[in-house]
């Protein structure tokens, strides 16, 4: 802050934001105080209390003639605090999962039936929402931000919209997790948040939209980036499958209870098309577009092609929209149904191989480097990952090899080597990246952090993925056994015991992973806290004139 | 992966002439396999479409060629599991209990059936095996609530126990303290009487004390002796099992609020040589009577 911006006023946007937050705290405590409902006050108080501290942080601000836009540098605050959420975040989900695979492999010792709020059932969704949109989320929003201002060169569009988006993201994360706890839930997988917090997300995703379009729009080079097509297909479509999956008709506007729009066969269809492109577009599109800047900037190479780039970006997201039916293999929805669900996506493997292939192939020429920085092998190994589930993915979906594999922990075990190998690692290697350059350091307190990060969480990942694969189709083949007298042979709390070291062994692939996050927290808080290196590096300078 | 088309900074293939913060891209063409492959993947989705259910249209859908269905299917292996458990499951249907026990392969063929079914159905409440819990009966011992013939057995199974089924087993001990029809201490003497019945060694004076109390409100159920009566399912409280537990807190609790546990009725949800089986299982797995 120079000593010209210091004496001028907050730009209007701050003043805006002050006023919405009082009156959107104002509105709350009323809403609070009027209604009956025990649970949607205590969401109520959490919302008010969120307003309430955030016009009194624009109070002080605003006085103060803060939050002045230096149009000359990008806007790195916001990702900065997006950076810390997103290791914040990645401990607190990955803690639940260990807490629910210990229940799963000791399910005596770690049941709690006197405090409700610990049940699996509530805590599930708390450790799926979590890593997905708690640490997903607010990495794929984090590097958005750094990614749309460096290939634009422009400052981040909108003035504090940005902050806006982060803290109404965070309050979304906040009420939809003490609203799991407590017991609120729309009972639909990945998007369990109820009406309210529902309408919440879509105002904050909305915004988050308008700022990323704006920055585009402000953008001083010629063409769009790739890694931007795949950040905005993602922000678009989310809109568009949150949108529609959460159409319900609340019992009362002072209430938490809502119902579907949707009923039966046709609920279940549009639960698994979100469901679905949740992981099409969230964990997919968005983190193809981290690995598109974060993989060629690592390794100082060109991306290996920019046909591929476009053919695969296209075809993806054309096909994968239409996936969804394979997780209603053999159910009440009509086979044809099944049948478009299962061709195409069988034939989303090439296009999603698209990606891998730039990816890796963008490597060539540096492989070496795997040998020396942990950061672009943690990178090169999600890209990895992200192969080895984008070919399993199609191939679960076969209908012949669906009834084996449905409900069977093979699917969890998939989901895994999707979340922690391809999502995790990637987010760690963009976060290993970015926080050196937004805190201005040389390098990273500790590469042989980043070393035992690596290795502990591919062990353990590894783990993971073997327990569920050797129990899914164990578990799966029980199921279907017959006797000889046509009768089905195993109970069902027979092949639940008979998953027991495998649970074992999930929970210690569950610890070994969050250990490593642990671990990187640990680099991360050291690495903010160096010294300033006397020659600012390069990549945390301010915007560069447009090259000649 | 294929061959890399090798590349390098300086090397023969061209950029785009984009830069982004440094970053080029460039210009490789497709790899082949890869645009073979995706072809291929779209020519075997072509290929099922035509050959199973797929295109919806307005007023129904394509049938495809090979004329599959999934609910023809499961009719078909439906009828094919009623031909493979054959006619040792017919014989179930006209079979007696006793017939059924007395006949060495028709009694394999019951064993098979009712392991089961047991473990799907039943072992929820009575245990894998059916070694009970605190609240479900134990069916692998000689003590039996409700009777352990096979007759009483597979009456139980078909009506099950306050269940609503109008030929349910019934009966309902009453919470003698929480109803205030004993006082607390009355309870409490009661408590060391029914741990003497079993027993074990109990507050002398207390039992005495309790004894015209037993005689006025236990005996029509327990009996003078404390013996029970399977008729009306009332335990025999001199034996070592104890459905809600054998601590003189548990026994309490019991005669407090007086607890009786529900079992289905089986006879609508089960064939009926299917509960046959269950019972022949369960007569044989236990110390039948």
């Amino acid at each position: 802050m120079t000593d010209t911006t210091a004496q001028q006023d907050s730009p209007p946007g701050a003043v805006a934001l002050l006023i919405l937050s009082a009156v959107g705290a104002f509105l709350a405590l009323i809403a609070t105080g009027l209604s009956p409902d025990p649970l949607f006050r205590l969401e109520g108080w959490i919302f008010t209390f969120a307003a309430l501290a955030s016009a009194a942080a624009l109070t002080v601000g605003v006085a103060n003639g803060r939050y002045q836009a230096d149009p000359g540098r990008y806007e790195d605050g916001v990702i900065r605090a997006g950076a810390i959420a997103t290791v914040f975040w990645a401990i607190v989900g990955m803690l639940v999962g260990v807490v629910i695979a210990l229940q799963l492999a000791w399910p005596r010792i770690f049941y709690f039936p006197e405090a409700g709020w610990l049940n699996f059932g509530r805590l599930r969704p708390l450790h799926t929402s979590g890593v997905i949109f708690a640490f997903g989320g607010n990495a794929l929003i984090a590097t958005s931000f750094y990614v749309v201002q460096r290939t634009c060169r422009a400052r981040l569009a909108g003035g504090m919209a940005g902050w806006f988006v982060f803290w109404g993201y965070q309050l979304f994360i906040v009420m939809a997790a003490v609203g799991y706890l407590a017991g609120i839930t729309e009972g639909r997988e990945y998007a369990e948040p109820e009406w309210f917090v529902d309408l919440w997300l879509t105002l904050v995703w909305v915004v988050y939209l308008l700022v990323f379009l704006g920055t585009l729009w402000k953008r001083k080079e010629p063409h769009i980036y790739v890694a931007n097509w795949f950040y905005l297909a993602f922000i678009v479509t989310v809109a568009l499958l949150h949108i529609v999956n959460n159409l319900s008709l609340p019992v009362s506007l002072l209430g938490t209870k809502s119902y579907s729009l949707f009923a039966g066969v046709q609920d279940a269809l549009t639960q698994w098309w979100y469901g679905h492109n949740a992981v099409g577009f969230f964990l997919t599109a968005g983190f193809l577009a981290i690995m598109y800047y974060f993989v060629p900037k690592r390794a100082e190479k060109p991306v290996y092609s920019y046909r591929l780039s476009i053919v695969h970006f296209w075809s993806l997201i054309f096909i994968y929209i239409w996936a969804g039916p394979h997780h209603l293999h053999y159910t009440a929805l009509p086979q044809w149904a099944q049948t478009l669900g299962m061709t195409f996506s069988i034939m989303l493997w090439m296009p999603s191989w698209g990606g891998m292939i730039n990816g890796l192939m963008t490597l060539s020429g540096a492989w070496d480097k795997l040998r020396t920085d942990p950061v672009l092998r943690m990178m090169a190994v999600a890209v990895g990952f992200y192969g080895m589930s984008t070919f399993e993915g199609p191939l679960m979906s076969i209908r012949a090899v669906n009834a084996l594999s449905h409900y069977t922990d093979w699917t969890i075990g998939h989901v895994h080597s999707g979340a922690l190998g391809w999502v995790g690692f990637i987010s760690f290697g963009a976060i290993y990246c970015l926080v050196p350059w937004l805190w201005k350091k040389d390098g990273l307190y500790s590469n042989a952090l980043v070393e035992w990060h690596f290795w502990i969480a591919t062990l353990g990942l590894l783990f993971y993925i073997a327990a569920m694969w050797v129990s899914g189709i164990g578990e799966g083949l029980m199921w279907r056994e017959y006797t000889p007298q046509g009768f089905l042979a195993n109970s069902f709390v027979e092949t639940v015991s008979a998953k027991q070291v495998a649970n074992i062994v999930r929970a210690l692939g569950g610890v070994m992973y969050l250990s490593g996050a642990v671990i990187m927290a640990y680099n991360i808080y050291r690495t903010i806290r160096q010294p300033a290196p006397s020659v600012l590096p390069k990549a945390s300078g301010p915007i560069v004139a447009a090259a000649a | 992966m294929s061959a890399p088309e090798t590349q390098n900074d300086s090397g023969p293939v061209p950029t785009t002439g984009h830069e982004w913060d440094g970053i080029r891209e460039l210009d490789n063409p497709l790899p082949r396999w890869w645009l073979w492959i995706f072809y291929a993947s779209v020519v075997y989705a072509i290929g099922y479409w035509i050959l199973m259910p797929a295109w919806p249209g307005l007023t129904g859908y394509t049938r495809g060629v090979l004329g599959k269905s999934d609910r023809a299917a499961v009719v078909e292996q439906l009828s094919e599991l009623k031909t493979q458990r054959g006619q040792q499951n017919a014989r179930l249907t006209q079979a007696s209990l006793q017939e059924i026990e007395s006949d060495p392969k028709l009694q394999a063929h019951a064993l098979a059936v009712g392991q089961s079914v047991f473990g799907d159905n039943c072992a929820t409440c009575h245990g894998v095996g059916g070694i009970g819990s605190k609240g479900y009966a134990n069916l692998r011992d000689d003590v039996w609530l409700w009777g352990g013939t096979l007759d009483d057995i597979h009456r139980t199974l078909q009506y099950g126990i306050r269940s609503g089924h109008p030929q349910a087993r019934f009966s309902q001990m009453p919470a003698f303290g929480r109803d205030q029809i004993l006082t607390a201490a009355q309870v409490g003497d009661l408590t060391e009487f029914v741990v003497a019945l079993s027993g074990r060694p109990a507050n002398a004076a207390a039992v005495q004390r309790a004894a015209p109390v037993y005689a006025a409100n236990c005996v029509a159920c327990h009996g003078p002796e404390g013996r029970g009566d399977t008729l009306q399912g009332a335990p025999n409280l001199t034996d070592k099992e104890w459905l809600y537990g054998s601590a003189r807190q548990d026994i309490k609790a019991q005669i407090h609020a007086g607890r009786g546990g529900v079992m289905p009725a089986w006879s609508g949800r089960l064939d009926p040589e299917t509960v046959k089986a269950l019972a022949v299982y369960v007569h044989a797995n236990a110390a039948g009577q």
